[in-house]
């Protein structure tokens, strides 16, 4: 294996932990804590709020004050940035429909994903409909795009 | 009523951010969940191995902190149906929409592009008003 690949790995394992231990303190892996704060009109709990707070705080001064001015990442890659920048119905949709999903059970990937050493069956099932959905949407993704993407990208 | 602080809340957002800010400044890759797992599902060569350690790392991160009395809740057994059903939107609905809480509330709104922003914007309100609803028919 080559000396770059094991960076990657080593850098995304150390995010991922960090990235875990974060989903579990702030709370965000419990759904009735999600709930309360999405229920507006009703016994509204702030405090999530914070959580996407205080994840803007440290990642938006680092991304334009070191990362953007930088332009490649340390190990010499280029970032792998989406460069979409319409508003399309695509992500109006996606988004609404995620909203509805995240809404009905108070899961969201990373929640879920950090609560899976639980072996809890209510996650695990989360989980599995999650990829299906993931994969359904692929494949109409892949039925739809992929003509434009040949024509328009030309290679 | 006084209002505090939920220090808890907060601090792990510094993690999650830190986290993102990392993953980005040291191999270029967005910190954005549902995006990471795609490609693990579908695997490009050479692409799949960091997506993998970070999402073990992330199943991991769990346990090693169990010690210091932070723990997962426990979950009681809701509608299957009705998880199931949450599951398969938030597949399709991250995929079709680019991303989830993580990729556009987080990374994307910190680099304040407006795709991301407006995606936020709608997927909480849409589960506002999903919640609005469950609470009207009892449910919560």
């Amino acid at each position: 294996m080559h000396y770059s690949s094991l960076f990657r790995i080593a850098v995304a394992a150390v995010a991922g932990l960090l990235f875990g231990a974060g989903m579990v303190i702030s709370e965000m892996v419990d759904p009735n804590k999600v709930t309360a704060f999405l229920n507006v009109t009703g016994a509204w709990d702030p405090s999530l709020a914070f959580v996407m707070g205080g994840a803007l705080l440290v990642f938006t001064p680092i991304y334009h004050g070191v990362i953007k001015k930088r332009q490649t990442a340390i190990n010499g890659e280029p970032l792998q940035l989406s460069h979409k920048t319409k508003v399309d119905a695509p992500l109006i949709l996606g988004a609404s429909i995620f909203g509805i999903g995240w809404g009905l059970a108070g899961f969201c990937p990373g929640p879920a994903v950090s609560s899976l050493s639980s072996v809890n069956p209510v996650i695990i099932v989360f989980i599995v409909f999650m990829l299906l959905g993931m994969q359904l949407a692929n494949q109409y993704l892949v039925g739809r795009v992929c003509s434009l993407f040949t024509t328009k990208r030309g290679h | 009523m006084t209002f505090s602080i939920p220090w808890h809340a907060l601090l792990g957002g510094m993690l999650l951010g830190l986290s993102a800010a990392i993953l980005m400044l040291f191999s270029g890759k967005v910190a954005g969940i549902s995006s990471i797992v795609n490609g693990l599902i579908q695997p490009k060569k050479g692409d799949t191995a960091w997506r993998a350690a970070f999402i073990i790392a992330m199943i991991l991160s769990a346990i090693f902190i169990a010690p210091f009395d932070i723990n997962l809740p426990s979950l009681r057994p809701d509608s299957y149906l009705l998880i199931a059903l949450a599951g398969l939107l938030v597949g399709v609905g991250t995929r079709l929409g680019n991303g989830c809480t993580s990729g556009h509330g987080i990374v994307g709104m910190g680099r304040f592009s407006v795709r991301s922003i407006v995606a936020t914007v709608v997927f909480i309100i849409s589960a506002i008003v999903v919640v609005y609803f469950r609470q009207l028919f009892g449910a919560i």
